[in-house]
């Protein structure tokens, strides 16, 4: 034991935890998921053509049969609200599911040996992904024009402030469901599984007006119902659209005759947010 | 020397268990790591050394037993240990979609080191391990060798009283191997730290102050290197012979000597080895093809203490053995 300590020059002091220290931990989790964001535009492009696809040549194609019921309203603009919750939708459950990409790579133990709580880091990527998410919609609010949806600044604020909410949702979604997967291969998979039923039983691509009991039901017990509405409502209130017509295309939401409220919806998906990351936290603490 | 106080000791183990469902994979381990000494964990695969530094590293919960390290308590002063350590795993743990230097940023955040210092600790850092003219290269670009480099400069960067290496050179080559200990040695110079280090490579322990050798759960020796080698005090004899059952009998009924088969050879431990070979040559009976004669090494030791080889430790197994599995996606 040579005892030739050439005390370190930097030899750094690491302070007791606290509030500051948590924020810190979930920021720099935030912060890498920018820097790898960034880093990977082919991930940006994929994501946002389908639901160009699903605006473009769905919006058109089935346009054409869609005219005599929608009151006169383009259904590529009807589509909108919905093919903009869909470009988040992708991107957020993949930043949530790549929890699983890094426990194979062995960073999520990096992560987890920290002394800092699994709820900082995994608020961290809940931010994370709901950035991520946020900026790639940007793109798809970027062709607003083309569907006859006017560039209102305040609407837009309004959209990214909502699919932000409706991102952060979903990335925890993706992170409980990444505690269960263990295998890389079935990660992708099961996030088909999930997200695409969640997506075509929010009303995202259909009225919520008139639809079978079963399907009612159904879409009420979905979250991303009341994730999609409030975006629809916010795009809807902009445009100058017949009364009958904003009565079949937007009908709202209805518990029996009691219409939700648009806070009340935004409040049910703050509040499934938390329990999902909550739950998420619950679940990494126990897997390592 | 005599047990010291407690806030002097780096790692203070006592009655020590694990048991995995019906495995019990560590089975009452006692030790004490001094302050500022390189201590070496050696043992075959599977012997339970994982599960204990998994425990001192507040990875896994005991089963019982009471862990210590750095003056605190494993099991109830969980980030206070972690806060006190540097951990570099068996495994990689590195994004490699950042750079080395965004690689280390990420730790210091995540482990709350001051913004002031932290440039200039990374820095350092860096350069004692040879990476800072790299530290804007990504990580994926990085060889086996670099990698771990970095994750030993990562585990230093929050300066921690104790560093846990697990396994730090397996799947490396022997030149790249050597180096990582040269880092090794050279923290001492560099930093106030103890050092512990999992190994199952004979040679790598030397370079240890002190190892404790275990094997299945146990800890069967623990001291200096040179210590372990004087204990035994004779020289191993490997012969390759003609037939080897009758030269094993032969060794016994002649010369007394306790002889067992050792990777394929007539193995024994005699004083003075050298002299004793014109002996057996005279006396044996049996054909001789080849003698190597060799000084205690800690091959030898491990022999001694667990009348195996590791080698051949290694290739009997453990149960636990798929646990410790091992592997290197690399």
């Amino acid at each position: 034991m040579a005892d030739s300590t050439i005390a370190s020059v930097a030899s750094v002091v690491v302070p007791k935890g606290g509030f500051g220290h948590e924020v810190r931990a979930a920021l720099v989790v935030w912060e890498r998921e920018m820097i790898r964001f960034r880093r990977d535009i082919t991930r940006v492009v994929s994501a946002v053509i389908q639901p160009l696809l699903f605006l473009f040549v769905l919006g058109s194609g089935l346009g054409s049969l869609m005219q005599a019921g929608t009151g006169g309203v383009d259904f590529k603009t009807f589509l909108f609200p919905g093919v903009l919750s869909m470009s988040v939708l992708f991107t957020a459950a993949f930043a949530g599911i790549s929890m699983v990409w890094d426990r194979e790579f062995g960073f999520l133990r990096e992560m987890l040996v920290a002394p800092v709580s699994t709820a900082a880091i995994l608020t961290g990527k809940c931010l994370g992904g709901a950035t991520v998410a946020t900026i790639q919609s940007v793109v798809v609010i970027a062709l607003a024009g083309l569907v006859g949806v006017p560039y209102d600044p305040v609407m837009i604020l309004e959209l990214l402030a909502l699919l932000f909410i409706m991102s952060f949702m979903i990335t925890a979604l993706g992170l409980v469901l990444a505690s269960r997967v263990k295998q890389v291969q079935s990660a992708m998979p099961l996030v088909q599984m999930i997200i695409t039923p969640l997506m075509f039983l929010s009303g995202a691509l259909f009225p919520l007006s008139k639809l079978p009991t079963w399907l009612t039901i159904v879409t009420h017990l979905n979250p991303m119902t009341y994730a999609v509405e409030p975006v629809r409502s916010v795009v809807f209130d902009r445009l100058n659209l017949p009364a009958e017509a904003r009565a079949i295309l937007d009908p709202g939401i209805w518990w029996g005759s009691y219409q939700v409220p648009i806070w009340l919806q935004v409040a049910i998906v703050v509040v499934s947010a938390l329990l999902l990351l909550f739950v998420s936290v619950k679940l990494f603490a126990r897997t390592e | 020397m005599t047990e010291s106080t407690q806030g002097t000791l780096a790692v203070e183990v006592r009655g020590l268990t694990k048991t995995f469902k019906t495995v019990e994979a560590v089975k009452g381990i006692d030790l004490s790591v001094r302050t500022g000494e390189t201590f070496g964990f050696l043992g075959p695969n599977g012997a339970g050394k994982s599960t204990t530094i998994k425990i001192l590293c507040t990875l896994a919960d005991a089963t019982s037993g009471t862990a210590r390290v750095a003056g605190y308590d494993v099991a109830t002063e969980r980030d206070a240990v972690r806060r006190s350590i540097g951990l570099v795993f068996q495994e990689p743990s590195l994004d490699g979609y950042l750079s080395a230097e965004q690689n280390l940023r990420f730790h210091g955040e995540l482990y709350g080191v001051e913004r002031i210092s932290a440039a200039a600790r990374r820095k350092e850092v860096l350069e004692m391990v040879g990476l800072y003219d790299r530290k804007d290269d990504l990580v994926q670009n990085f060889s086996g060798g670099m990698r771990r480099r970095l994750e030993i400069a990562r585990g230093l960067l929050h300066s921690p009283k104790v560093l846990f290496l697990d396994e730090p050179t397996i799947g490396l080559d022997p030149q790249t191997r050597a180096s990582i200990w040269t880092y090794i040695g050279e923290l001492h110079k560099r930093e106030e730290i103890t050092v512990f280090v999992t190994t199952h490579y004979m040679d790598e322990a030397e370079n240890c102050d002190r190892i404790a050798i275990i094997d299945q759960g146990k800890i069967v020796a623990l001291d200096t290197p040179a210590n372990l080698k004087a204990a035994i005090g004779k020289d191993r004899v490997q012969i390759a012979t003609a037939d080897d059952a009758a030269a094993i009998a032969a060794l016994k009924t002649t010369f007394q000597l306790d002889a067992k088969m050792v990777e394929g050879l007539v193995t024994f431990a005699v004083a003075e080895g050298a002299a004793f070979v014109p002996l057996l040559f005279e006396k044996l009976g049996v054909p001789i093809k080849s003698v190597t004669v060799q000084q205690p090494s800690l091959d030898d030791v491990f022999l001694n203490f667990t009348g195996t080889s590791l080698r051949d430790a290694e290739a009997r197994g453990s149960p636990n053995s798929a646990m410790a599995g091992r592997f290197r996606g690399r």
